[in-house]
């Protein structure tokens, strides 16, 4: 299909770009396949505003007699208003952009598209494979292997082609526990704390059904993760009632018969369908100009968004608990296992483990833990809070991840290699990006599009010196603790710097943060003129001793 | 009283047991056993209520809430004891004399002249000079001398030179308690000004033709504008009511070129209410994020704070855009009023948001214009009706501010809460009576100390790294956004969690960037000295000098900072069920491992007692100070460090 086919107005004149916090800018509007350009003629300022359509949520248009005016919402929450002269060319460009941001086959986006301009020091899509993870594993214990029974994908589709279970337990059982979990998901590592062994596995539900099926094997693999006459915590994501509900539809969970050395504790995370409800809402209530604070606060809170980050965390700081204070292994799932159960392990290890908060770390959890473990984020981030379409598949569980993320982050500003921007960035292209990482719904849509061989890994990118500059915590200092959040309401806070990002005058919190880096950056360069000083200064003094004395 | 339990509110696993001492101003807790002997200490004047609860099989409890939201939960084993000690708080805390409080008995061991010097601080009428009055249109005036005109306003007034005594009185006598407009803020660059007064007592339809000529000579000494906005910051409502006390509002009908404005603050009586029901929140055991935010809502708290708010920025617009001046009242111009022209003046003049300045500011718009601290703040026993907490709400507006422009204050959020604390403390005598004039009949100056001598003596606890006297946000007006979607109004968790430290961020920023600039300074001395000794070496090659000792002195200190991560701090209860899970391992009894699992507590929550919690240990080891010594409290003896060491028993 050619892109032209879809662009009748390639290009208006004289179109005024109308944002918050900015003067209305006239310029030049164009289109091509997956950009809408605008830029300004203005001499002394010119400017230029680049958005992919992938990033475009949803568009509305309207008329004043033969002035257009399109309303642009964007996945990355900010609304941008274009002022077209022209009934034909706007109803044209209205048109073409709606259509450009709705490609329905995943080999038309851009990714697919773009070439970089940069040189590619570090190949992303190998920087984080699991065999380098499984070798630091190994450095330390040898109670576990890497399978490659899921190799051609055949016993979970949504499992990458090798995975880290118990030694003790063979491929063969693997298939058959694969058979008694929800899509194939059977219990694999997903992180082991040095610090006393304990690991946490995750999972989906066991198929138990009405008549409380069992699996050995299954039995076998969660037991092997136990010490000797230790006990584990199954943390389930889904409420009693629901989990007894699921049995009804094939589903289920752990019981106490099958598994004694187990205790399970339901902790309540939404289905992706509440989250989204919810991010729509929170968006809603902070686009609204209102001055009355009542009504901003009464509806902040029927959003119910921090109620989610709230439970989410809460749950992430009890596995946490689990494994570091009471000393005992813990399996975590609710029923795909692709969703709540991500968000619980990944969080569990930004505060049990500092590696997760460096940048490098961080990002390799992201891969472990989300793309490799097959978080669909096609089906996912497909649309964002402005989406008008009927929502499918569509919530912010990633989102919702990242600003548990900035929760802790704000609670031990000094503990993360990275800043908030490192966050923001990595939200904006969970939904819409230059980059392939995001692309698909798991390892083995993106072997089949093999996007390794034809697109960039967002990693390629963002772990060039010159960006990774911009993402850097200036007051970082490498903590080794655990981390242990504050879930009290008190403590949390709206995350601002996305949804008030396009709504605030950002200045101030930017000049902040030039001078938190210049404070340390100062120091620094004292610290080394002073210690060159020193140095040339025992030279000099050494020098002098040899000298004979006069 | 010994074998007492001080109870931690967040989690009932964690209670002290130790020693109750009461003394003549203080309540102070001992802690037994451990080796600290963590003390708490408690001023009688921070006390506002003291709860005695039905008794338990443990004992008698006892709940004691402090002015700065501090909450102890006390258990006492026997019942005649506890009731004892209620009774000698109920009279220690409820003070009928001003000599009863504590600032005539605190003794910093500082002499007479530093006392003095310390009162010399804040100097008003230097104040007024840099304001740039007096000058062709503002002049003092000498009318209120002995307080004969206004009991309640200062003896020096500024007003405009047109306004002759005879106009002064005579307005006056039309003003609720005869508060007379006068000048609070004055603008050098375009002659507007912000005056204040009270309502005028015009009922259904008296006028005043001096009151009228007091406007228009406030309006003719702007010759830049050919009107004055006179905002009444009450809800139109209030003010209508009022006039059937014959008392009321201005009409515009009357006064020649005014412009007249509701701006809706409600009044102390609903503020009260709404921290009472804030604070309840506050005090809930672990609320769900919607009974935290519904409470939020409900008590109306943040509404009230951006009303306020609202009130200043109009005004400051006015002033700075429209070159246009303000006369500003409220129903007597102590309470609202103060606010509001304080939040404008602070917007308006980057002076303001400098330490000193701000200290200038409250002893200009609240201490020097009688804002009655004694009844507001129930320094002595009165009338329950009449505290409220106006002066917190105008404080937290500032730290409201702070949040949205971060390098714009000289100050930090510890110096605003340490200034709220005082406020209730009476350990300095800034803030006692209701007026100037009861203040000297008291010879306060004399008698006791002054809190801006001590806070500034400890400024480099209060100072705001981000903060550059160059930067762009300390320059001119500041113009905040109005909408909340805009101007995001936080719940201030540091001021009214103040003393749950579990609840606030475990690393501060604040602290971190500071202790970096203090090293940044020594650095830069350093550089100063060695390559002044580079320089001399290079002179005389043969120079010997043997100073490598005190290199590496001072190398070892700015080792400091890196160890910064000593913070081990304790999971909150994330999960009932955990605590119902019996038994860790099967071969254990079910007591054996309740024993370790308490021992675990105990040994984790260790370090987090032993200094100031966990959270701020760190911070501690890196800036060679402590928080709590930023502090509070000149200590008379290392232990009895203030109040502030309360929060290590959490």
């Amino acid at each position: 299909m050619e892109f032209a086919e879809l662009i009748k107005t390639p290009r208006a004149d004289n179109v005024v770009l109308h944002r918050p916090f900015h003067l209305a800018v006239e310029g030049t509007l164009c289109l091509t396949g997956h950009h809408l350009i605008f830029s300004s003629r203005r001499q002394d300022n010119a400017e230029e505003l680049w958005l992919l359509h992938s990033n475009i949520d949803s568009i509305d248009k309207r008329f004043v007699g033969s002035l257009g005016t399109i309303v642009i919402k964007c996945k990355d929450l900010r609304i941008i208003q274009l002022d077209i002269p022209g009934m034909e060319e706007c109803l044209n460009i209205a048109s073409s952009i709606e259509a450009l941001s709705t490609l329905d086959s995943v080999t038309l986006m851009y990714p697919f598209f773009y070439r970089p301009m940069f040189e590619v020091l570090e190949d992303g899509w190998s920087s984080f494979l699991l065999e380098q993870e499984f070798e630091l594993l190994s450095s330390v214990t040898n109670e576990w292997r890497l399978s490659c029974v899921n190799k051609e994908f055949s016993v979970c589709p949504s499992y990458p082609p090798v995975v880290i279970v118990p030694k003790s337990v063979d491929d063969e059982a693997l298939r058959k526990v694969a058979l008694f979990r929800h899509g194939g998901r059977f219990p694999v590592l997903s992180y082991y704390h040095k610090k006393n062994g304990m690991a946490m596995m995750r999972s989906s539900q066991p198929l138990t059904g009405t008549n409380g099926r069992r699996c050995k094997e299954d039995e076998k693999l969660v037991n092997a993760t136990l010490r000797s006459g230790r006990r584990g915590f199954v943390i389930d994501t889904r409420p009693l009632t629901v989990a007894q509900q699921a049995r009804a539809k094939g589903g289920g969970f752990e019981q106490e018969v099958h598994y004694p050395q187990w205790r399970r504790i339901h902790k309540y995370i939404e289905r992706f369908n509440i989250l989204q409800e919810s991010f729509i809402k929170l968006v809603e209530a902070c686009n609204d100009q209102s001055h009355n604070m009542d009504r901003w606060l009464s509806k902040l809170e029927a959003s119910n968004w921090l109620t989610h980050i709230k439970e989410l965390l809460t749950a992430a700081c009890l596995a946490a608990q689990c494994i570091d204070r009471e000393g005992a292994s813990v399996l975590v799932h609710g029923s795909e296992g692709t969703d709540s159960t991500l968000q619980v392990t990944s969080l569990a290890q930004i505060i049990l483990d500092p590696r997760c908060r460096t940048i490098r770390g961080f990002e390799a959890l992201i891969v472990r833990e989300w793309l490799q473990a097959g978080h669909p984020f096609q089906q996912r981030c497909a649309q964002s809070a402005y989406s008008n379409s009927k929502q499918k598949w569509e919530a912010p569980v990633f989102l919702l991840f990242l600003e548990c993320v900035w929760q802790i982050h704000r609670q031990f500003p000094c503990s993360f290699e990275f800043n908030e921007q490192f966050l923001i960035m990595l939200f904006e292209h969970a939904y819409a990006s230059q980059f392939g990482t995001f692309l698909g719904n798991n390892e083995n849509e993106r072997a089949k599009l093999k996007l390794p061989q034809k697109t960039m890994s967002l990693w390629s990118w963002v772990n060039r010196p010159e960006e990774l500059s911009r993402f850097q915590n200036p007051i970082y200092e490498a903590n080794s603790l655990v981390i242990w959040p504050s879930v009290a309401p008190q403590s949390l806070q709206l995350w601002e710097g996305v949804f008030l990002r396009w709504n605030r005058p950002s200045r101030f919190l930017e000049e902040a943060e030039e001078e938190r880096i210049n404070i340390i950056k100062y120091n620094k360069e004292l610290q080394a003129r002073v210690n060159t000083l020193r140095r040339r200064l025992a030279e000099l003094e050494a020098r002098g001793e040899e000298a004979p004395e006069e | 009283v010994e074998n007492v339990r001080l109870l931690d509110r967040l989690s009932s696993r964690r209670a002290v047991v130790g020693t109750l001492y009461l003394t003549a101003t203080h309540v102070i807790f001992v802690e037994n056993g451990s080796e600290t002997r963590k003390e708490t200490w408690v001023l009688h004047s921070q006390i506002s209520s003291i709860e005695k609860q039905a008794t338990t099989a443990t004992g008698c409890p006892l709940l004691i809430r402090c002015k700065n939201f501090q909450v102890i939960q006390l258990v006492i084993p026997q019942e005649r004891d506890c009731h004892d000690v209620y009774i000698s708080l109920i009279r220690l805390t409820r003070p009928v004399k001003y000599e009863e409080l504590y600032c005539f008995s605190f003794n910093p061991k500082l002499d007479k002249e530093e006392r003095e010097q310390g009162w010399k601080l804040v100097d008003l009428n230097e104040e007024y000079n840099r304001m740039g009055v007096p000058n062709n249109y503002w002049q003092i005036s000498d009318v209120n001398r002995d307080y004969g005109v206004c009991d309640s306003y200062p003896t020096e007034v500024y007003v405009p030179k047109s306004a002759t005594a005879h106009i002064i009185v005579g307005s006056s006598k039309f003003r609720s308690r005869r508060r007379f407009p006068a000048l609070s803020y004055y603008c050098k660059g375009n002659n507007a000004s912000i005056c204040r007064s009270s309502q005028p007592l015009s009922g259904f339809s008296a006028r005043c033709l001096e009151d009228e000529q007091m406007l228009q000579a406030i309006r003719k000494a702007n010759p830049g504008s050919d009107f004055i906005y006179v905002v009444d910051t009450r809800p139109k409502l209030n003010a209508m009511a009022n006039r059937a006390a014959g008392k009321g509002y201005e009409n515009e009908d009357n006064y020649s070129n005014i412009k007249f404005q509701f701006i809706g603050i409600e009044n102390i009586h609903v503020m009260r209410n709404s921290l009472q029901k804030m604070l309840e929140v506050c005090e809930l055991k672990s609320p769900s994020m919607s009974d935290f935010l519904w409470g939020l809502e409900n008590s109306g708290w943040l509404k009230h704070i951006k009303a306020i708010m609202d009130a200043g920025i109009f005004i400051a617009k006015a002033v700075a855009e429209e070159g246009v001046s303000v006369l500003v009242h409220c129903s007597d111009g102590w309470d609202r009023t103060a606010q509001v022209c304080s939040v404008a003046s602070l917007l308006l003049d980057p002076y303001y948001r400098t330490m000193k300045g701000f200290m200038v500011l409250i002893e200009k718009d609240w201490v020097s214009f009688g804002h009655k601290f004694n009844h507001r703040y129930g320094n002595l026993d009165g009338d329950p009706k009449e505290i409220s907490p106006v002066i917190d709400q105008f404080i937290e507006c500032v730290w409201q501010l702070m949040e949205q422009f971060p390098c714009a204050f000289e100050f930090n959020e510890r110096f605003l809460i340490h200034i709220q604390h005082h406020i209730y403390s009476c350990q300095f005598g800034n803030f006692l009576c209701n007026s100037q004039k009861e203040r000297r009949e008291l010879k306060i100056k004399e008698r006791t100390y002054s809190l801006w001598a001590h806070l500034w003596k400890n400024r480099a606890d209060y100072l705001n790294p981000l903060y550059r006297s160059d930067h762009s946000q300390s320059q001119g007006t500041l113009h905040p956004q109005i909408a909340p979607c805009n101007f995001l109004y936080k719940f201030w968790s540091g001021l009214y969690n103040r003393f749950e430290k579990g609840l606030h961020p475990r690393q501060s920023v604040t602290d971190y960037l500071m202790a970096v600039k203090e090293e940044t300074q020594q650095l830069e001395e350093e550089l100063e000295v060695l390559q002044e000794r580079l320089a001399n070496l290079q002179k005389s090659q043969s120079g010997n000098n043997k100073v490598k000792s005190k290199q590496q002195d001072q190398s070892k200190q700015f080792g400091l900072y890196t160890s910064n991560n000593s913070l081990a701090n304790t999971p909150q209860e994330y999960s009932n069920d955990l605590k119902s899970f019996p038994s860790r391992s099967p071969s254990q009894g079910d007591e054996d491992s309740a024993l370790i699992l308490t021992q675990d507590n105990l040994k984790s929550s260790d370090p987090d007692l032993s200094a100031n919690s966990d959270q701020e240990s760190g911070v501690e080891d890196l800036s060679c100070r402590s928080p709590s010594g930023g502090g509070c409290l000149p200590s008379e003896d290392s232990g009895k460090d203030s109040d502030e060491a309360v929060f290590l028993a959490g």
